[in-house]
């Protein structure tokens, strides 16, 4: 009986331990999420705060920008000024323009390209294909620094400087997406492929009607990519146009900064810079999850 | 049955592949070669066409060109900072959004947004938070004053305060590609692995450093490669910062000097800008390999 009562006793007393213990682990777990969360929102304002302060800055006027030492982090009379002058004081729809042009052909060029060769390498048959493909694939580790040297030296001897021509050709061929789409097509069932030979559909046919129409969220991911780099490319353009009437958004913003709005007119500035950024945000927002899964299959930066 | 028109037979592929191939030799292959050629002849002038002889006075003069040394110890200086903080961050950033459910897609969303953003312009943004104009000292130097620094021009000023904001932008970056790779990365983890862990009362520490880091390893490996690629050849940040005049800010790059030996004020020396791009691919191919090396004893596949 006392033996019993004992026993009893401690294991009420366990049992106490064991609420103790579980309310200390709950408590901890408390802290590490909580520690989790103020970490993440923390880099969250890091990353977002740029994109507040552009904002911000590009609603304030002149007067109101230059007259605050101490920044404020509200406008008290917003306007819409900076980026009216934005438009009329310096060429900046003439850089979206540009940038837009460039960026729309060198895409739907790539794309004709690179389907073609994809077809080529993964369905048809011929002799050193195999080979070829190596030499294709070592491509992708060559830099662009290597290669633009002489690229450089070839537009200007073809008299291409300062004209969308020698802005697309060098900028069109990519054989990252190329080998992407080659494997999407190889994806495809052979058998697809027989059935069609035997029904007499040329080749041609064939990649137009099935693979292409198979192969679209590959085409979709690969299109985003390629807008992107064309809507940043900075390097290039630099070195292939010095008369403003050709530069994209990224020389173009360089030129406003350097020798834009006469005086430094930080505000209006920083509209250009926020009509630049939008265009990639609300295309990034609709084709979020594409963008990601693209990236992570190959893209690069950084 | 009807008969064909013509057979292209075997050289149909090579037909299909014709534009590819055009462009590729037209301005990969053949630069590639031409390159080479280039950093050896000697006085190469681009408007004749002619030069004095072949040698490697190119690689001797650009060795030698304190601008080029400038570069050199910039870039070097930007990886050995840059690589190893920014794959650390993000390590953590992706271990803690892998560790939640609630509005982890909201901040992958936002961590993302650098990626999709033109450098050149956001640059602007870093440069009027961290500069000091005659109106403003710059949010940044305010709050330096606030909590009793001294105030710096960061983008004008000393050396190590505009390597610092160049630092800073750099991973701002680079960040989002790190982290969407390495939240993959553990979420692809095998639960099965913790849950073996958690039954033999592992702290949560040791899985981390025993079961999640081997795991991800050749991620990190991964990264950590492509990071010193980019990182070698960073410019654009740089001249998102600080303007195109380079030099001038002591701020330039091995890519920036190619580039300017190329074309602009100090231009129209493509032999010189050959050879520096050689040497800075020599370089990268070098650190490459060297990571290639020290991995196979370090990752596990």
């Amino acid at each position: 009986m006392f033996i019993i009562s004992e026993k009893v006793e401690k294991t009420m007393k366990n049992n106490i331990d064991y609420e103790k213990i579980e309310q200390r682990v709950k408590v901890k777990q408390g802290i590490v999420k909580t520690l989790t969360y103020v970490l993440l929102t923390f880099w969250g304002i890091v990353v977002l705060f740029p994109f507040f302060w552009m904002v911000l800055t590009s609603i304030k006027s002149y007067g109101e920008y230059n007259s605050e030492y101490i920044p404020k982090f509200y406008s008290s009379n917003p306007t819409i000024q900076n980026y009216l002058d934005a438009f009329t004081q310096v060429p900046l729809a003439q850089y979206f323009l540009n940038t837009l042009i460039f960026t729309v052909i060198t895409t739907a060029v790539m794309l004709v390209v690179i389907t073609l060769a994809a077809f080529a390498f993964a369905r048809l048959e011929f002799k050193g294909k195999d080979a070829l493909f190596v030499v294709f694939l070592s491509m992708m580790m060559i830099p662009n620094e290597l290669v633009i040297i002489t690229n450089f030296v070839t537009i200007t001897d073809l008299e291409m400087r300062n004209t969308f021509a020698g802005l697309i050709l060098p900028s069109i061929m990519s054989v990252f997406y190329l080998y992407l789409l080659k494997e999407t097509f190889q994806q495809i069932p052979d058998n697809l492929y027989q059935a069609a030979k035997v029904d007499g559909t040329s080749d041609f046919k064939y990649l137009l009607r099935v693979m292409i129409p198979i192969a679209k969220p590959t085409l979709v991911t690969i299109t985003i990519l390629k807008v992107i780099e064309c809507w940043n490319s900075y390097v290039w353009p630099r070195l292939i146009t010095d008369d403003a009437a050709y530069f994209l958004v990224s020389n173009g913003i360089q030129e406003i900064r350097e020798n834009g709005f006469g005086r430094e007119n930080i505000p209006a500035m920083m509209a250009a810079v926020v009509v630049i950024t939008l265009p990639l945000i609300i295309l990034f927002l609709i084709f979020r999850n594409k963008i990601m899964e693209g990236v992570s299959r190959g893209g690069t930066k950084g | 049955m009807k008969k064909k028109r013509f057979d292209l037979g075997p050289i149909k592929g090579w037909l299909y592949l014709l534009p590819a191939l055009v462009f590729l030799g037209v301005f990969m292959v053949y630069p590639l070669i031409d390159v080479f050629i280039y950093s050896f002849e000697e006085g190469y002038n681009s408007a004749s066409q002619t030069f004095f002889g072949v040698g490697d006075y190119n690689y001797q003069y650009v060795l030698r060109d304190p601008y080029f040394l400038q570069a050199l110890k910039n870039t070097f200086i930007l990886v050995a900072i840059t690589v190893p903080l920014s794959t650390l961050i993000a390590l953590l950033l992706s271990v803690a959004l892998a560790s939640i459910e609630w509005l982890r897609n909201l901040y992958q969303t936002v961590f993302f947004l650098p990626y999709v953003t033109n450098t050149l312009a956001v640059g602007l943004v870093f440069m009027i938070l961290f500069q000091k104009t005659e109106y403003t000292e710059g949010l940044v130097n305010l709050l330096i004053n606030f909590f009793g620094g001294t105030s710096v021009d960061f983008i004008d000023g000393p050396y190590w305060a505009k390597m610092f904001v160049l630092c800073l932008y750099t991973i701002w970056i680079v960040m989002p590609f790190k982290i969407l790779i390495l939240t993959s990365a553990l979420l692809g983890v095998d639960e099965t692995y913790y849950q073996s862990a958690k039954v033999d009362g592992t702290s949560k520490f040791r899985t981390f450093m025993r079961i999640t880091l081997p795991m991800i390893s050749p991620m990190i490996f991964y990264l950590f490669i492509t990071g010193c690629i980019g990182a070698f050849k960073a410019y654009s940040d740089a001249v998102a910062l600080f303007g195109t005049d380079l030099n001038a800010a002591e701020m330039n790059t091995i890519v920036g000097y190619v580039y300017d030996m190329l074309y602009g004020d100090s231009g129209g020396y493509p032999s010189y800008a050959s050879a520096a791009a050689i040497i800075l691919f020599t370089i990268v191919l070098t650190i490459t390999c060297i990571n290639l090396l020290v991995s196979k004893k370090n990752v596990h596949y």
